[in-house]
């Protein structure tokens, strides 16, 4: 299932600004992979380029190839809307469906993509919203409004929606930055398990965060304001955060910069 | 010392000045009474007005009383915040106060002809001595042309809208833009004569053996002229209220565009375009002039909205209330209401088929 991502000379574009300047990474299936760096750098920008998020904002383009298991997701006969449903994503705000109930949330990518039978759609909601540690906690409220939980169990539906469709790469940005320790805790462990089915990209300004729960990190920075961000490095978690090979990593983890 | 206590000599808490005085009930009444009393003295005593004066003068004889008592005993900063209270208040009192009154002069006059015979027959064979008569006919003609103009303008309207919010880029969707912002202030009568000369003079002979006719359907166009622009505008605003990271989110599920819009966007702004529906609905159903110039209004009952001449409530408004039969204003009275009335049971309705969709908090 989990995928192997390829990226290689990525630079985005907002019009004729350069966000980041020819990305080049492997990411291996079932691996969680962390991107960090000061605001601003291009790593969001990055990760939404992967499942071509960065082109719904207008005069967003770019350039370089991305491929996932050698298919190239930039072709121009690729459909865009199998990329994302292959290529989830959790963003940094809890965004459930405000008109939509939990279990409507749950199984939306499911029902929106065209899936009726209830028998279906009733074990997808209660296998993912299991998976996001939700189901104990609104399993006797699954017709009342996803937009009524607490930050961090909206964040869990989120995430329940996303996998809820099956995908193979599971991008996350910034997921934990508006949650209390207890549910970052929470969506931490669950990134653990679901290491297992998808490859995970998570975007975090938590230094900790990045060491805890990643296989891999990737340190993005910019040289001063307005310059494209650029991928500095990019090695096992363990390497960056003990013996970075770049001073300019070091100074970032050290916090000496940024 | 702090800045602010510097510059600004007590405002700043200390355990000495967070508590103060404040106006008992009894004093604010009496200034009340005073300022009234005082005013009456004035203005009757001088001769030189009625009541409404003695209200108005009275009324701001107690805000001007409240202020300086209120600064005696509450402070400057205290008195300000009643004296601004106060004028707030007023204010929406003032703004209330035109549309208690018409709500008031529709049902008081408008009752003396509110039976069974004005709902029930037309005013065909009605002559200037008879009381019978009544707005059935009206009333049809009204519900069909409206009915017809909301058909026509609402798919329009709401598909626009979402062109210019989720599509329209560039100059093309900038001039749509700027002609829906022009139309919107178009005025009835124009879009009346537009009908007129397009559909009664041009397209309506052809289905009429080369005669032109009036219709109520011409009317429902122009009214529907009317809404579009309504529509479009308040439904683009409501759409761009929807939040961005919704769309994302459903993209993200791999749900494509036209799906995301009718599935996410449409139903979180929902209840929003059925007050801007309803609001242009309302505009349209008072509408009298282009009624009058491309249906022509009628005194017989006429279900047919395709041929031959329609009355509405608005006109029938218009015309009894200029009629020389001593019976025709009691009849113009109760159409107001009337219509007034189904404006208000249409946009409840509508409200409450809005909120049946969203969840129980």
């Amino acid at each position: 299932m989990a995928k192997r991502i390829e990226a290689s000379n990525v630079s985005s574009y907002y019009g004729s600004f350069k966000a980041i300047d020819s990305v080049s990474m492997t990411v291996e299936p079932k691996t969680i992979t962390a991107l960090i760096g000061p605001s601003g750098c291009g790593k969001s920008t990055f990760l939404r380029s992967i499942n071509r998020m960065h082109e719904v904002l207008p005069n967003a383009r770019i350039e370089g190839s991305l491929t996932i298991d050698d298919q190239n997701i930039y072709d121009p006969d690729v459909d865009v809307t199998a990329v994302r449903r292959m290529i989830g994503m959790v963003f940094q705000r809890p965004n459930p469906f405000p008109t939509m109930s939990i279990y409507e949330n749950a199984v939306a990518g499911l029902k929106l993509n065209g899936v009726k039978k209830k028998s279906i759609l009733d074990e997808a909601a209660e296998k993912s919203l299991r998976s996001a540690n939700l189901w104990d906690e609104v399993k006797d409220r699954l017709d009342r409004p996803g937009a009524g939980l607490s930050g961090g169990q909206q964040q869990r539906l989120c995430i329940a929606r996303t996998i809820a469709v099956e995908p193979q790469v599971v991008l996350m940005d910034e997921p934990c930055s508006a949650l209390d320790p207890i549910s970052t805790l929470a969506i931490e462990d669950l990134m653990f398990k679901l290491k297992d089915r998808f490859t995970i990209i998570i975007v975090t300004h938590n230094m900790q965060q990045a060491a805890r729960v990643s296989d891999k990190t990737g340190f993005f920075s910019i040289d001063k304001t307005g310059d494209p961000g650029r991928l500095i490095e990019y090695d096992d978690t363990q390497k960056i955060f003990s013996n970075p090979a770049q001073k300019k990593t070091e100074d970032y983890i050290t916090g000496r910069f940024g | 010392m702090s800045l602010l206590d510097r510059e600004v000599p007590g405002v700043v808490m200390t355990p000495d000045n967070i508590r103060s005085r404040t106006l008992p009930v009894a004093v604010n009444l009496g200034i009340a009474v005073g300022a009234f009393v005082v005013a009456a003295a004035i203005v009757l005593g001088a001769g030189i007005g009625n009541w409404v004066l003695v209200v108005v003068l009275g009324a701001v004889f107690y805000l001007v009383g409240l202020n300086v008592v209120a600064g005696r005993i509450e402070g400057r900063r205290a008195a300000r915040n009643r004296a601004m209270k106060a004028l707030i208040y007023s204010a929406c009192v003032l703004a209330i106060l035109p549309l208690a009154s018409v709500v008031w002069t529709l049902v008081s006059k408008g009752v003396a002809r509110l039976d069974g015979n004005f709902f029930g027959t037309s005013m065909n064979n009605i002559g200037a001595r008879d009381p019978e008569g009544g707005a059935y006919h009206a009333i049809i003609g009204t519900l069909e042309q409206v009915g017809i103009a909301t058909l026509m303008s609402v798919p329009l309207g709401v598909l626009g809208a979402i062109y210019l919010v989720e599509y329209g880029r560039g100059k093309f969707a900038g001039t749509v833009r700027f002609f829906v912002d022009v139309m919107t202030g178009i005025p009835s009568i124009v879009a009346g004569l537009f009908i007129l000369s397009f559909w009664v003079l041009i397209v309506s002979p052809w289905f009429n053996d080369g005669q032109p006719r009036f219709s109520g359907f011409a009317a429902a166009l122009a009214l529907a002229v009317l809404m579009l622009p309504t529509i479009v505008r308040s439904t683009e605003e409501m759409l761009r209220l929807v939040p961005g990271p919704l769309r994302e989110g459903s993209y993200a599920l791999g749900v494509p565009q036209w799906k995301t819009i009718l599935s996410v966007v449409l139903p979180t702004a929902l209840p929003g375009i059925v007050t801007g529906v309803m609001l242009a609905v309302a505009r349209a159903a008072g509408e009298t002039a282009p009624v009058l110039l491309v249906a022509g209004g009628a005194a017989a009952i006429n279900f047919d909205p395709f041929a031959g001449n329609q009355q509405s409530l608005s006109l029938f408004v218009y015309q009894q209330a200029g009629d020389a039969s001593r019976y025709a204003p009691d009849r113009a009275w109760t159409a107001a209401l009337t219509l007034v009335a189904l404006v208000l049971i249409l946009t409840v309705a509508a409200k409450l088929l809005a909120r049946r969709n969203k969840l129980s908090r």
